[in-house]
């Protein structure tokens, strides 16, 4: 079935799979936003123990989430795992820094004996959630401002800035793009816990909850429309359908959301569900912002990776050698293993219908006070 | 490629692969056998409605969970190391491994990541079948988890199912089922997760025989014991069981692996099994030195062990290197002569191809095609090296060996008295069991240094040396990162065993 699908076609469909992993991925940074709010929201111990434990449960599925999309790049886009992470090393080196530090301070937190004590791995849950996602965002504005690599006949990669990939952060519009990512993070994690967390008793934990998204969504405006302005205005990375040569063409990613229009509507629609989701957290009893925050953010999220790469635009450029720049046609796997690929991702809608169903017998009853101080406090994170 | 070589680079690329390695088998194994144990512990407490098994599961599963973070934490930065460290190697092989890690990022990942909240957080929320049924899935989830990062190792030890594509520069995957069912692949899995039912066993053992010795929670120790001696002689069984199915594998396709741990260096017929010996360490390739020291020497076994036929010809690491033309085996430097042929015509095909002269490409081609079996010897400097560090291998694997059959005895003797109802009274079985554990890791980590160590110099077994595997990074990079990931699993360690102590400490609640 599969098998006698063309080239292009499986790379655009294994682009879309990726792109879909990577937003959903985006949508559940919630849990790293909610990581730096623990201070501003958690006033007493108990507000805190509900907040680490309403995110605890979650934790490992943004991770696993994390994983799968790298595992996914590699089979799919093997050129693009090998250019982007044996050549822009450190920056990827310090978010998976980011990532083992978050992983056992769950668990390690509050046991007895932790060594560190429980100031520490909460610092380490700050880190993981600000410059984690930062930097995760100067990686994706990557995409759109180019890297500075160049590949020989071999496929070898070299990089040409001493940086080695951090210097990425030093860009205004990765920057820009980043901090949108931590802010809009920090939205979704607060209305996160408004679904997750039973407030009875802690009226003022949930207003200061509540107000606490509006103000981020304040922060995360600005640079959200500087993202938006530039990727209007900025020259993008052509590729010429014919010759496959790579170009800087002017005002690209503009053309590319004009050419096609499905996109455009997504983008739109993305924003005004995350719009919503906060004004519906903020200002009403509401307590459902989440589904409409996240699934804004995975609208917006496909956006991005779309317009980055389709309708010939080289989604990894490289500024240094243009001709060195990745596009989804020469960073993929072969027909052979995109096909047996596909075929296994016919398991997706089974594993996202379990998480659907768990999710929703574990959260019907949100987390309570009572649960957290009760007689299983000590098997509480 | 070779030009711009940066062995120390390299050097510092392996050592951080093999620290990460080695960390993340602490832990790892632990999480594939102990699932297994809390879900049985659990299904007797759902079948019995006894409580006292209930807590039992619980009790398992706090120490479970402790574990389980600190093994997430390794593992995604070998995951990652790929990518980073061996960028070429990434390139060479993401075509090969991309449908099996898609099958375990979609089905074996998230059922792990989903029941485990579940398991922890779920005995109030949902019912009991339900929690039980969870706690099966996070079990079966782990260790399908482990499956394609054995597939993946058993075709860098055996390549199979793929061509070298020459206008891409890498290898590209021809047939799933090849690789996914290769033999290789299948006695990794099943030897290395039964290793980690194994060891899981032996935590179990331990931590229960020093609750007896102390004579604390004896009920509850007793009940662990018990299960965990079943599975635990099961396992051991299975383990000896695909050992020897994997020094098979080891003989057909990586000789000099086998001939390295079993330190022959001559080839021979009806060739004995060095039961337990001490290497000469003076040993060279070209001297006529005695391999041992001392030496105890089962006669004909290794022969059997190798091709099932008693007095059948093993060959020795000399073979190998220098070849042997009555047992029609070829030596390193012809095949480093094959490997130079193939590396040249390559370049000669790529650079006919962009000049666009065709002809010259084609009969490049043909020629690289007759060569590409060897391409990488063709990095090789010289013959001795494709040989492994003998000695190191050679212990490891014996130490293994032994161990798994003192396993066997030790796992055999709590099933019996603890069946007899009499371990409290057997101090010197309870002093061995509550050392087990970390005979058990020594056990798992020997079996890594054989599999890994052994199979040096290749990242990929005859095609590609772990020389020509690196990114292109300089040495001070690789070794600030190791330094910092050594730092950081040293630190996490330490708080995982404190940790840990303090529960042990305190114990099943309410028992
Ligand atoms: C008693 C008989 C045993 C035999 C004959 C045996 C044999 C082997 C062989 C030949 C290898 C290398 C496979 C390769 O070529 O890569 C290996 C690897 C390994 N062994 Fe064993 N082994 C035994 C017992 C054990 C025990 C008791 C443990 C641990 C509890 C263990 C854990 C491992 C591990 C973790 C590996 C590396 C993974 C792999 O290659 O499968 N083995 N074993």
């Amino acid at each position: 079935m599969f098998g006698n699908l063309d080239l292009s076609v499986l790379q655009k469909l294994w682009w879309i799979i990726d792109s879909l992993v990577g937003s959903l991925f985006l949508f559940l940074t919630f849990v790293q936003g909610g990581q730096t709010l623990l201070w501003q929201l958690g006033k007493t111990p108990v507000e805190k123990s509900l907040m680490i434990n309403s995110l605890g449960r979650k934790w490992e599925l943004t991770f696993t989430t994390l994983v799968l999309f790298g595992g996914a790049l590699l089979a799919a886009f093997p050129k693009f795992y090998a250019t982007s992470f044996g050549g822009a090393y450190w920056v990827w080196i310090l978010i998976l820094f980011t990532f083992v530090i978050q992983a056992v301070s769950y668990e390690f937190r509050k046991k007895p004996g932790n060594l560190l004590g429980e100031k520490v791995y909460e610092v380490f849950l700050f880190i993981n959630g600000s410059v984690g996602i930062l930097l995760i965002g100067a990686a994706v504005g990557t995409f759109f401002t180019g890297s500075n690599f160049s590949l020989n006949e071999y496929n070898l990669v070299s990089w040409t800035n001493p940086l080695r990939g951090l210097e990425a952060a030093f860009s205004l519009f990765n920057l820009s793009l980043g901090l949108f990512l931590v802010f809009n993070a920090r939205i979704l994690g607060g209305m996160y816990l408004v679904n997750n967390i039973d407030f009875t008793g802690y009226a003022d934990f949930e207003a200061r909850t509540r107000k606490w998204v509006l103000i981020n969504l304040l922060c995360a405006l600005p640079f959200l429309l500087y993202v938006l302005i530039s990727l209007v205005v900025m020259d993008g990375f052509g590729v010429d359908p014919a010759t496959g040569v790579v170009s800087l063409v002017s005002g690209k990613y503009l053309s590319n959301l004009l050419a096609m229009p499905l996109v455009l509507i997504l983008l739109l629609l993305g924003l005004i569900l995350v719009i919503w989701g906060v004004i519906s957290t903020a200002f009403t009893a509401r307590r459902n912002g989440i589904w409409f925050g996240g699934v804004g953010t995975v609208l917006v999220g496909l956006v991005v990776f779309f317009i980055a790469s389709f309708n010939h635009t080289a989604f990894y450029p490289s500024k240094a050698y243009l001709q060195s720049s990745l596009t989804i046609h020469n960073a993929s796997s072969s027909h052979y293993t995109l096909t047996a690929m596909t075929y296994v991702a016919l398991f997706v809608p089974l594993v996202l219908a379990y998480i659907a169903y768990v999710w929703r017998l574990m959260d019907t009853q949100k987390i309570s006070a009572a649960e957290v101080t009760g007689k299983e406090a000590d098997e509480m994170y | 490629m070779v030009e711009q070589m940066d062995l120390t680079m390299v050097n510092w690329a392996r050592a951080q692969f093999a620290m990460t390695a080695m960390y993340h088998w602490v832990f790892v194994p632990l999480t594939l056998g102990l699932s297994f144990l809390i879900a049985f512990y659990e299904s007797i407490y759902v079948k019995t409605g006894n409580e006292q098994w209930k807590r039992i599961a619980k009790f398992w599963m706090t120490l479970f969970g402790i574990n389980f973070a600190i093994g997430v934490a390794t593992g995604i930065i070998l995951e990652f190391e790929f990518g980073t460290n061996w960028s070429n190697y990434s390139w060479m092989v993401g075509d090969i491994f991309g449908a099996p890690l898609a099958v375990e990022g979609i089905v074996a990942f998230f059922l792990e990541a989903t029941f485990f909240a579940v398991m922890f957080f779920g005995w109030e929320r949902v019912s009991k079948k339900f929690h039980l049924f969870s706690t099966w899935m996070v079990a079966v989830g782990s260790n399908l988890s482990a499956l394609w990062i054995l597939v993946a190792n058993g075709w860098m030890q055996f390549p199979t199912g793929m061509i070298f594509n020459p206008d891409t520069a890498r290898f590209e995957m021809q047939n799933f089922w090849a690789v996914l069912f290769s033999p290789v692949a299948i006695s990794k899995f099943t030897h290395t997760t039964s290793s980690g039912f194994l060891y899981a066993s032996l935590f179990v053992i331990t931590i229960s025989s020093w609750y007896l010795l102390k004579g604390k929670h004896v009920q509850m120790a007793r009940k662990s014991i018990l299960v965990a001696a079943v599975f635990g002689l099961l396992s051991s069984g299975y383990v000896v069981f695909t050992g020897d199915e994997a020094a098979y594998n080891d003989a057909h396709r990586q000789p000099m692996k086998l001939a390295a741990f079993e330190g022959l260096w001559e080839g021979q017929k009806g060739a004995g099994l060095v039961a337990a010996g001490i290497a000469n360490p003076s040993k060279q390739l070209n001297d006529d030195k005695p391999p041992f020291l001392f030496e105890i020497r089962i006669p004909g076994m290794l022969s059997l062990m190798a091709n099932r036929t008693p007095g059948s010809f093993v060959p020795g690491i000399k073979d190998l290197v220098y070849g042997n033309e009555a047992e029609n085996i070829k030596g390193v430097e012809e095949k480093m002569r094959r490997g130079k042929l193939a590396v040249e015509q390559l370049a000669l095909y790529k650079k006919a191809k962009r000049e666009g002269a065709t002809p010259t490409a084609e009969s490049a081609l043909a020629r690289f095609d007759q060569n590409k079996a060897y391409l990488g010897f063709g990095y090789l400097q010289s013959p001795e090296e494709a040989v492994p560090p003998v000695s190191t291998v050679f212990y490891a694997f014996h130490i293994m060996v032994i161990l798994g059959g003192f396993f066997l005895l030790l796992f055999l003797l709590f099933l019996v008295f603890a069946l007899k109802n009499s371990l409290a009274q057997q101090k010197w079985l309870l002093f061995l069991g509550a050392i087990s554990v970390f005979l058990g890791f020594m056990a798992g980590q020997c079996g890594w240094i054989v599999a890994e160590v052994g199979r040096q110099p290749w990242a990929i077994q005859n095609l590609l040396p772990v020389s020509v595997a690196r990114s292109n990074l300089t040495a001070g990079a690789v070794q600030t990162t190791f330094f910092m990931f050594l730092t950081i699993f040293t630190i996490l360690l330490v708080a995982e065993i404190g940790i840990m102590l303090r529960q042990i400490k305190i114990g099943p609640e309410g028992e």
